[in-house]
């Protein structure tokens, strides 16, 4: 047990830290690789915890997609460095008094709630017993079955955003010649072909 | 054939009216007009005649009910038309003289684009005037008073595109809505002390309701008294009498046979009508009399003394007629009421023809109206000129004409009542009588007698008025000369009492009429010799030294200005009343109105609902983490508010 | 000392504030803004995870894969929003982005 806890420490430590830090840093470059830093040390959390497929899933999806994602925007916006400007400053007095009043409560909150007594008994899906069944297992068990229509909705989700990310960003170049397939398609024998009566040695003119 | 004379005038109003609105402008709808109005007016003079004859001669009294009027709680009165002598002496008047004043009216206003608007004006006021003197209960007789009040409003404005004449219509309007307003309490008064507002029934309980007392505001006042003189208010408002007198003499801007109607015959003596007609509460009531005849007494000195140098020849007419209705007041003051009403009707034939006399000058004239601008006019207009001589015959009191006959026995009458307000009324009534004559021959003179003052241009058109003008003179003429003679016995002689009836109450203690008729001989002369020294004294002032007047107003300019400024009243009266009241307005216009309630309520609104969003709009500043910050402050609300009241 | 539910819920409320202060203390750029997005939706799934082992119960890793694909949608779906607006208006800087300014 004592290395699941050391391992929590180490884990938490450096999220946090790199959470900060992404926040912080003065290149968005770094900003972006302490994001992905964060990422991995969350995956290692969800590892001790038991949800092992979340945490590969969080490793591929979005340090392999999404952080990628960003350091390519980063990279092609060719974003200046900016200096911290003195205007953080100006909000910090609010900032912080919001962000005591929300301390606060969180503590509150923390202090003093309790699982409802049938919290117990609703459990909807029960985890089985990771020696027999393995987390991947046991989520895809539950996952084309019971949850098959929320995993549609995702899907959909997904190729929404896909569609959209495209028709956003796609941009005609003026002046680049293309094939316009269906205007080729529809070309129509009268359109193309005349037939000319030429008389001998004439020529067409 | 009772309600007919009453509602034919209406009728003639409403379709003079009609012409006006559908016919196009010109000959046939003047014409039209005139004759509906005429003939229905000729209609009621005829049939009041008819009616005077039954009424008055015959003793057939008569009193019909139409339909209910108000019918609320304990408040009922009908719509009923009353005849007895009273009423039909005043039908009877009204109707002749609205007639002739018709007629000529129709020569008088030839030139005139609006004829129909005015005829109809004339018909509707007659209307109002007849219900007035026929009401059967207090509050039709209200309806009257305020419908012959619009009327004057309407005709004194009739040239409304004439600043002079606006002011004169508002400020005849207003001064007669104090009256109204006294007037209206009164019968608040009567209502509330007899429970009912049928005159019937009012006086049959006027002698078991004195020694009445009426708590105001920790004063204790005779209820009898109080209510009387709240309607002699009212009186005091329509009949001109001082203090309320301000609007009479402006109300010359109107034409001139609207002073000779309103301003001379009829309704300026719906005032004393009224008192005549309340005489069985009045007479119960000796402090509200006594009041009367100093009103009264004080009126005819003060308007006597002002219309001496007055120059508008209309003027003069006017302040000697506010002066003669304060001869009539105090004759009802001392309880000589038939003695008033007996003057009230030769009066309207005199001053009607005085009236519609100086119209006929002013019509030869070409429109002037100051005598300073006449003179040598009695061989151009002669018949004009011997109008004018009989109906100042007739005013002065000279023997064998009506004025003699009325106002000789006034003066006896208050003589006779012994009393000290008596005695005070029939002293300032010599002086007036004086005056009287003296401004009436001053009159004569300078409009007619003398060299042309006039232009020459002016002069060349003098003319005499056409036929359809003089017609209704003769016709007042003859009223000015035999009323007198003819009606002595009836109204104030032997056979008074079986005249009257009902309709007047005397108290056998204080029967005025009746000492006079036994009073001194000197008392009966006197008012004779005073009038003859006044016509002498006129011509010697404007005929044998005409520049005396011009001396004594520069030797004396003090009494002078005072006179011809009206004695001040208009200037007093501007700044207590006028003055205060438009600064009153004008402070809940601009303060109350415009700051306080508009700048409170819808501009206030306005203005700050653009303030409050100009400033919501500067939180959009288009940052989003400002947005987002917001959100987070939202957010941070919620959940402190969900913790604290969860 | 054995790390309970607390110790778990803890961490993810400090990734999640820091990401809120990331989204209104950052002067720099708006990718900045989006990144803090990525960090609020992990500390999200660390919340839900947490309690998914805690109470034994399957659906609560069921859901964050449902936040996670949101994630993933919604981030490219912003950085495609960027892209475009930094080809319109050459700038992503945070200052110049008022054009819905009321």
């Amino acid at each position: 047990m004592l290395i699941a806890t050391i391992c929590f420490y180490v884990f938490s430590a450096i999220l946090v830290a790199s959470a900060a830090l992404v926040i912080m840093a003065r290149n968005p470059v770094h900003s972006v690789l302490f994001l992905i830093l964060g990422f991995f040390n969350a995956a290692g959390l969800f590892v001790l915890m038991g949800a092992e497929f979340l945490a590969m899933i969080l490793v591929i999806v979005y340090v392999g997609a999404v952080a990628v994602l960003f350091l390519f925007v980063v990279m092609m916006l060719d974003v200046d460095f900016a200096k911290l400007r003195s205007g953080m400053m100006r909000y910090l007095p609010i900032g912080g008094l919001v962000g005591l009043i929300l301390l606060g409560e969180l503590a509150l909150v923390a202090g003093t709630w309790t699982f409802a007594p049938e919290a117990a008994s609703a459990t909807q899906v029960p985890i089985p017993d990771p020696a027999q069944v393995t987390n991947t297992h046991a989520l895809g068990l539950v996952l084309y079955t019971d949850y098959v229509y929320v995993f549609q909705v995702a899907g959909l989700i997904l190729l929404v955003a896909m569609i959209g990310a495209i028709v956003l960003t796609l941009r005609e170049r003026q002046g680049v010649r293309r094939q316009v397939i269906s205007r080729q398609v529809s070309r129509r024998r009268e359109d193309s072909v005349t037939v000319v009566k030429v008389p001998t040695r004439g020529g067409v003119s | 054939m009772y309600s007919a004379v009453v509602l034919m005038p209406l009728l003639g109003s409403a379709l003079a009216g009609l012409f006006n609105a559908t016919m196009p402008k010109g000959h046939s709808r003047d014409l039209a007009a005139q004759l509906a109005t005429c003939l229905c007016m000729g209609v009621s003079a005829v049939l009041s005649v008819i009616i005077f004859y039954q009424v008055a001669l015959s003793a057939h009294e008569q009193t019909v009910t139409l339909f209910p009027f108000v019918y609320s709680g304990g408040l009922q009165a009908d719509w009923a038309f009353k005849f007895d002598t009273l009423s039909a002496v005043m039908v009877a008047v009204v109707s002749i003289c609205s007639t002739a004043i018709h007629v000529y009216s129709v020569g008088y206003m030839h030139d005139d684009p609006s004829q129909p608007r005015f005829m109809a004006y004339l018909s509707l006021f007659t209307f109002c005037m007849l219900m007035l003197v026929t009401a059967a209960n207090f509050v039709q007789m209200f309806f009257g008073w305020e419908g012959v009040g619009l009327c004057s409003y309407l005709l004194i404005g009739f040239w409304y595109d004439r600043p002079s004449a606006n002011a004169a219509a508002i400020k005849a309007f207003v001064v007669n809505r104090i009256g109204d307003f006294g007037f209206a309490l009164g019968i608040f008064g009567v209502y509330a002390l007899f429970g009912t507002v049928v005159f019937e029934e009012v006086f049959a309980a006027v002698p078991t309701h004195l020694q009445l007392s009426i708590h105001f505001l920790s004063w204790d006042a005779d209820a009898l008294t109080l209510v009387c003189l709240l309607l002699f208010v009212g009186a005091m408002g329509k009949s001109a009498q001082v203090p309320l007198h301000t609007w009479l003499p402006d109300a010359m801007e109107g034409p001139t046979p609207v002073s000779a109607l309103i301003h001379a015959a009829t309704m300026v003596t719906a005032g004393v009508f009224m008192v005549a007609r309340l005489s069985p509460m009045f007479e119960y009531a000796p402090d509200a009399l006594a009041v009367v005849t100093i009103i009264g007494a004080s009126t005819a000195i003060f308007a006597a003394s002002v219309g001496l140098v007055q120059n508008d020849i209309k003027r003069v007419i006017a302040y000697s007629t506010c002066s003669q209705l304060g001869y009539m007041f105090f004759a009802a003051g001392v309880s000589a009421y038939a003695a008033a009403i007996f003057h009230l009707a030769t009066h309207a034939f005199f001053k009607a023809l005085l009236f519609l006399s100086s119209g006929s000058v002013i019509h030869a004239m070409s429109g002037e109206q100051d005598m300073r601008k006449m003179g040598g006019l009695w061989n151009k207009i002669p018949i004009t000129y011997a109008m004018m001589w009989i109906g100042s015959l007739a005013l002065a009191g000279i023997p064998f004409f009506a004025g003699y006959f009325s106002k000789d026995m006034i003066l006896e009458a208050a003589f006779a009542a012994h009393s000290g307000v008596g005695t005070y009324a029939f002293w300032l009534g010599i002086v007036a009588a004086l005056f009287t004559a003296f401004y009436s021959w001053r009159l004569l003179f300078m409009t007619f007698h003398g060299a042309p003052r006039a232009d020459h241009h002016t002069m060349e058109h003098v003319h005499e008025s056409p036929n359809v003008m003089l017609i209704p003179l003769y016709v007042l003429a003859a009223g000015a000369v035999l009323a007198g003679y003819l009606g002595f016995n009836s109204f104030v002689g032997p056979d008074s009492e079986h005249f009257w009836r009902e309709s007047i109450l005397v108290l056998p203690n204080h029967n005025s009429i009746e000492a006079a008729h036994h009073g001194p001989g000197w008392v009966g002369l006197l008012p004779l010799i005073v009038g003859l020294i006044g016509i002498g004294t006129a011509y010697g002032f404007y005929i044998r030294d005409p520049g005396i007047p011009g001396r004594l107003a520069q030797n004396y300019r003090g009494l002078y200005q005072w006179l011809l400024n009206k004695w001040y009243f208009d200037e007093l009266y501007d700044a207590i009343f006028v003055r205060p009241s438009f600064w009153t307005g004008w402070a809940f216009w601009k303060k109350g109105d415009g700051a306080v309630i508009d700048g409170c309520g819808p501009d206030a609104l306005a203005a700050n609902t653009l303030r409050l969003a100009r400033r919501t709009a500067a939180l959009q500043t288009g940052y989003v983490y400002h947005y987002a910050f917001a959100m987070l402050i939202g957010v941070v609300v919620l959940v402190t508010w969900y913790l604290l009241h969860g | 000392m054995t790390v309970g539910l607390g110790h778990y819920l803890t961490v993810s409320a400090i990734v999640f504030t820091l990401g809120i202060f990331g989204i209104f203390l950052n002067r720099k750029n708006v990718i900045i803004i989006l990144m803090s997005i990525e960090l609020i939706l992990l500390a999200v799934n660390i919340n839900l995870v947490a309690f998914s082992t805690h109470l034994g119960d399957l659906v609560g890793q069921v859901f964050a894969m449902v936040v996670l694909t949101v994630a993933a949608a919604e981030a490219a779906i912003g950085l495609a929003i960027l892209v475009v607006y930094f080809r319109n208006r050459g700038s992503i800087a945070v200052e110049d982005i008022n054009l819905m300014k009321g």
